[in-house]
């Protein structure tokens, strides 16, 4: 059907093709950019709000943060760092809230976002991603039900370290009907990030 | 002209849907009809593109030679890919929230390919648009459908989030049928999607067979 053509003629069409793609994409990208980066700032805002209460601080967390090496953050290529990120009221820290992976789930680790205090008290514990059964493991997850809110308060004192389990495990939180691993991960990974907490308050509280 | 158009049109909805008689794209149908709301956004966002690479490929049609025209398809669409889902991360990202990782998949899908292929490359501009579009909103028709059975059946709502999806107007979309409990939880799962895939394939052949047509084996290279 076509007539043979050189093969320069293919490979001239095919590459200003790509040249052509090329150069939009690039438009794209350079347009796009800066609402992109807004957008994942705005996110991060969100579930920091989740976590601790506006009222408690008048900085903007998400730009006094901190990296602290951390053993169990399990990052890429060997980084492992926990970014804090540290809301203050006139200069006095009020609130720290930081990412961890509580390992462990049914379907991988759970992405949690804690909210604690300088007392070593949780302001708030979110779900920010997991991939549990939906019906049974994803009511861990705010939306679904407020089993998550029952950790507010609570520190690492309170109760004892030694009753941070689910119920079935000995210790004092409940588990929901067919599903055991999803919040035994949680709690554990809760407990994790209180201790994580302790151990590095000093660090934390440092003025930049 | 009319009847050309108007042909297009039953084609890309119902006579040669491209989930239920070409059952190309299944990537997404399996992945993406969770939910009927979820499916929708997955099909609107597989028409944009259909539509924008159909009409692409026809306007380059007389240029591109038979041998490269495949890696230029692909091109086409990967660069249509990459706009909607820069674009939709910038100014509608709430949407992008719900529907990010499946963007890339589109890429995938077999249905803007074959549609490329078959039509746009013989095809003036706007019919090829149009095929794209039309196509494309077939596939977001069976996405809907199998998406609304797995939901109602598997967790008793409808259009759950919608209003996340298409904004807050959209709220009386969401209905709760029967209670969570009572759902059948193997739906939401994979294994229903390939469940009521295969359900909603018969359905459409017996209502075809009911309203006296012929069962035409239908096939990507069909125009």
């Amino acid at each position: 059907m076509s007539t043979i053509r050189p093969t320069w003629v293919h490979a001239t069409i095919l590459g200003t093709f790509c040249a052509g793609f090329g150069v939009l994409l690039a438009a794209t990208d350079i347009v796009t950019k800066e609402p992109i980066k807004d957008r994942a700032l705005e996110d991060k805002m969100n579930s920091l709000g989740q976590v601790i209460p506006k009222s408690i601080h008048d900085n903007n967390p998400v730009a006094d943060a901190v990296a602290i090496p951390n053993p169990h953050a399990g990052g890429h290529g060997g980084v492992s760092e926990t970014v804090v990120y540290r809301a203050s009221m006139g200069g006095k820290f009020t609130g720290f809230a930081y990412e961890l992976d509580a390992s462990g789930g049914y379907g991988g680790p759970v992405k949690l976002m804690l909210g604690i205090d300088p007392d070593g008290k949780l302001l708030g514990v979110r779900v920010i991603s997991h991939k549990e059964t939906p019906g049974l493991g994803d009511k861990i997850d705010a939306a679904k039900t407020d089993w998550i809110t029952r950790f507010t308060g609570l520190s690492l004192g309170n109760p004892p370290v030694e009753k941070w389990k689910v119920k079935k495990d000995g210790g004092q939180f409940d588990q929901f009907s067919g599903a055991t691993i999803t919040p035994r991960a949680v709690v554990g990974g809760i407990r994790n990030g209180l201790e994580f907490f302790a151990a590095n308050k000093a660090r934390m509280m440092e003025k930049k | 002209m009319s009847g050309k158009y108007g042909q297009i049109v039953k084609d890309g909805l119902w006579e040669n849907n491209g989930v239920l008689c070409m059952l190309l794209g299944m990537c997404p149908t399996m992945a993406m009809t969770g939910t009927a709301t979820n499916g929708f956004g997955m099909g609107i966002a597989t028409a944009v593109v259909m539509a924008a690479s159909n009409m692409m490929v026809a306007m380059f049609r007389n240029y591109v030679t038979h041998e490269v025209r495949i890696p230029v398809y692909i091109l086409i669409v990967a660069a249509n890919v990459t706009f909607v889902d820069l674009a939709m991360n910038a100014w509608m990202h709430e949407l992008y929230k719900v529907l990010g990782l499946f963007i890339p998949l589109i890429v995938s899908n077999c249905l803007p390919l074959a549609r490329l292929e078959a039509y746009a490359a013989k095809e003036p501009v706007l019919p090829s648009l149009m095929d794209g579009w039309f196509m494309g909103l077939g596939f977001t028709l069976a996405l809907t459908m199998i998406g609304a059975v797995r939901e109602i059946v598997g967790q008793g709502t409808l259009f759950a989030d919608a209003a996340l999806l298409l904004g807050p107007s959209f709220t009386f979309l969401e209905t709760r049928i029967m209670p969570a409990d009572m759902g059948i939880l193997v739906l939401i799962l994979p294994p229903g999607g390939f469940l009521v895939a295969g359900l909603m394939v018969v359905a459409k052949r017996m209502i075809d067979l009911a309203a006296g047509k012929e069962i035409k084996m239908a096939g990507a290279h069909s125009v």
